[in-house]
């Protein structure tokens, strides 16, 4: 006896019968050809939390990955091999800035997330805009917010194969993001 | 298992000493009263002939000024005094200020500000540095961290000439600060970690244009090596060995970009600078000697030819950059007076070669070592240990000295007075896994995870006094953190120095003893100068500023929960977040 996952806008082709949970139905499925949303509009990435008048509704982008596994360990694969270690290391910082604590220059929504790496930032973030296919960036994004803890436990990555060197992501404490940090370049004289 | 230990000594017994190269100790200013290079002088002594400052009264000195940068990140440059004008140059955005010494105060006379891309933020490892400016012709020189030189108008702050050196997009920024021999403005590349291919350029000084640049890899025409080169070492002789120690075409994305120090002797006419890391740091991705990384060049400043060339660690396997300072001066060896190069390296050995043609002639510990066991002097190479040979997906431990080495760029000084070298420098160690490499332009290009600690005594920095004629330590001071700043010895003979918890430091340079501190507003890895005021007085400056590669923990903002944050600096440094902020600011002191 079994049931079908619920069907999901993004999924192509059939979906295979799962015997387990709905939860982890989800949390394990391997999407290898995802459609994914594209860049998001303009309209939906919020910059700034200054707004006259009463704040209008966020944009509701969907993050196709926040609740699966799969793709975020897969995320943490493309972290290195992008070079986003590179700069941002384990989540520590170095040459970019950290990315396990709660301050967030650009936002920390998935959103936003994914339109720093497509469009990059003006003091040093490059951008992957047609370098880094969508799939990929969307589970990139997913593994980032994994680093400070934002997604549920038994999604993000347990066990690093690398040296040690800093708590798991799963382990992480949940940060409560502080957008709107200071630019670099806003400090100089 | 290798473990080489340093004596400590007392006080030096009388003998003979070391002397700097005459001609190379004087140009290219011969007024003692200014400072017109970071390195003093061409055989880089950074050492001042001025005495008013003494042993004996160096405990009255008092802040006679100060000035805001306004830059918040690691301030690793060497203010420069020319005429009554003292000129300072920022980290990024590369401020560069002009004090007027004439008035009290010392007030600002102009700022010149030369824009750099803000994007160069992102291709700068170890934080948005600059070493400091040169002056020549009547201009300040300096590098912009996007990959440009700029000369300046010394009394208007005008810009005279902008040339466009490097590509940030391909990695390349430019830190160091530019040497003029001859009429040529000498410049190299930043971006070991970015697979760059290392460089240096001449310019022409007065309009900038290129002259020449020669690669430190790839094929001898582009290294410039021609009929002329004549290394000493069997293995530095062949022909193309910039190709064929790599495989592939690795050699095109291989590294050894200049970003440190450059000497210079006029009577051999020849300059003398290292060559930094290969990429990746990974080194079972790039088996072969990786010429020419991690080594030193001789060549002509006039044309850049190649006369010989060595390298400190083939096939580097630690990213011991090559970049340190050499000090030129002629010592007696084995009874006989040679003309050496003096090097600090970040192996941990002091070497002493031969300058006119190449060879080491002894090459001695300063610091603890485990990755090496000697240094052959036969072929010039070093002796391996084998257990601390980075590999891919297995993590070594205790590999000292960690990848900044016993000492990195922060440079030495020499007094021909006392005959001792002063050395700022590390004690640490760290533990290191080869990973998978990917190249992708202008993404970092490391391929290991790092994590450096202190190592043994726990203490993280010294300043050691070595005789390079006794060839060892005649004292040592230790230090809790990297000692990161430079030093600057005087006819006085007291050495100053600054530590990254804040405080500026006079020491006895006969015997190391402390003399007197001044706790700046944030740590100091800045070198410090001294210059005769237009009062006649002499003065020592010194910018504070915490940051650089040790400091970018605190100028950075980084997460100490990683311990491979910052190419595993953060781990060894954990603790200066709490004993300071960022903050740039110059301090200058004189006597009452």
């Amino acid at each position: 006896m079994s049931s079908r996952c619920p069907e999901r806008r993004w999924v192509l082709g059939a979906v295979a019968l799962w015997a387990v949970t709905l939860g982890g139905c989800e949390r394990e499925r391997r999407g290898f050809h995802d459609r994914v949303p594209g860049t998001p509009a303009l309209s939906m990435v919020r910059q700034s939390d200054l707004q006259p008048g009463p704040r209008t509704a966020d944009a509701a982008v969907p993050s196709p990955y926040d609740d699966n596994a799969y793709a975020v360990s897969e995320g943490k694969r493309l972290f290195n091999q992008y070079n986003c270690s590179g700069c941002h290391f384990q989540g520590g910082g170095g040459i970019g800035p950290p990315l396990m604590d709660a301050e967030w220059i650009y936002g920390s929504e998935p959103q936003n997330i994914f339109a720093t790496i497509v469009e990059g930032r003006p003091n040093g973030m490059p951008s992957f805009r047609h370098r880094i296919p969508d799939q990929q960036v969307w589970q990139l994004v997913a593994y980032v917010r994994s680093m400070s803890g934002l997604l549920a436990k038994d999604v993000a990555p347990g066990r690093s194969d690398d040296m040690q060197v800093t708590a798991q992501e799963q382990q992480t404490t949940k940060e409560h993001p502080v957008k709107s940090a200071v630019p670099p370049s806003t400090q100089r004289p | 298992m290798s473990e080489p230990r340093r004596s400590e000594l007392g006080a030096r017994s009388p003998g003979p000493r070391a002397v700097p190269a005459a001609a190379a100790a004087a140009a290219p200013d011969t007024s003692e009263s200014q400072w017109i290079i970071p390195a003093k002088n061409y055989a880089s002594t950074r050492y001042s002939t001025l005495d008013q400052i003494t042993a004996s009264n160096v405990g009255q000195l008092k802040l006679a000024f100060s000035f805001s940068t306004g830059v918040n990140r690691g301030h690793e440059a060497a203010p420069l005094v020319v005429g009554n004008t003292m000129y300072i140059v920022t980290p990024f955005p590369n401020l560069l200020y002009a004090l007027d010494l004439t008035q009290p105060g010392a007030p600002l006379k102009w700022t010149y500000k030369p824009d750099p891309a803000s994007a160069s933020q992102g291709v700068a490892c170890c934080d948005l540095v600059n070493r400091g400016a040169s002056y020549f012709d009547g201009k300040i020189i300096y590098n912009t961290l996007d990959a440009h030189t700029v000369a300046v108008d010394a009394s208007t702050g005008k810009e005279v000439w902008r040339t466009k050196v490097g590509d940030i997009n391909q990695g390349e920024s430019t830190t160091m600060a530019p040497l003029v021999v001859k009429g040529k403005v000498l410049v190299g590349n930043s971006g070991g970690e970015f697979g760059i291919r290392g460089w240096l350029t001449a310019l022409d000084g007065k309009t900038g244009k290129l002259v020449w640049r020669a690669y430190t890899t790839g094929p001898d025409k582009d290294v410039l090596i021609g009929p002329n080169f004549k290394p000493f070492y069997p293995s530095d002789q062949g022909k193309d060995l910039g190709v064929s120690s790599w495989p592939g075409s690795a050699w095109k994305i291989g590294g050894g970009g200049v970003w440190g120090w450059i000497s210079y002797d006029p009577e051999l006419d020849l300059i003398y600078y290292g060559t930094a890391n290969p990429g990746p740091w990974n080194p079972d991705v790039r088996p072969g000697d990786n010429k020419w990384t991690a080594g030193i060049f001789a060549r002509r400043p006039e044309t850049g030819e190649a006369i010989w060339a060595y390298q400190w660690s083939p096939h580097d396997l630690y990213d011991y950059d090559g970049i340190n300072e050499q000090l030129l001066l002629d010592l007696p060896v084995n009874g006989q007076t040679r003309k050496v190069l003096v090097r600090p390296e970040r192996d941990g050995y002091v070497y002493v070669l031969d300058r006119a043609t190449g060879q080491v002639l002894s090459a001695d510990p300063f610091g603890y070592i485990t990755t090496t066991a000697g240094i052959d002097l036969k072929t010039g190479r070093p002796k391996q240990v084998e257990e601390k040979r980075p590999q891919t997906g297995k993590v070594v431990r205790g590999i000292c000295p960690a990848a900044p080495g016993v000492k990195d760029w922060q440079p030495s000084s020499f007094s021909p007075r006392t005959g001792l070298i002063y050395i700022p420098h590390q004690n640490l160690c760290e533990d290191e896994e080869g990973t998978q490499a990917d190249y992708i332009a202008g993404t970092p290009y490391v391929a290991a995870i790092v994590k450096m600690y202190p190592g043994p005594g726990g203490h993280r920095g010294e300043v050691t006094a070595w005789d390079p004629v006794a060839r060892r330590a005649a004292w040592v001071v230790k230090e809790r953190f990297p000692v990161w700043s430079g030093t600057v010895v005087t006819a006085g003979d007291v050495v100053f120095y600054g530590t990254m918890d804040g405080w500026f430091k006079a020491l006895d340079a006969k015997d190391g003893r402390e003399l007197w501190r001044f706790k700046a507003g944030s740590g100091i890895i800045g070198q410090p100068i001294s210059y005769r005021g237009p009062d006649g007085k002499q003065y020592v400056a010194v910018l504070s500023g915490v940051g650089g590669w040790a400091g970018a923990v605190v100028a950075g903002g980084l997460d100490v929960r990683d311990s491979s944050a910052a190419l595993g600096f953060v781990n060894a440094m954990k603790d200066l977040p709490q004993v300071t902020t960022k903050g740039g600011m110059l301090y200058v002191f004189a006597l009452p």
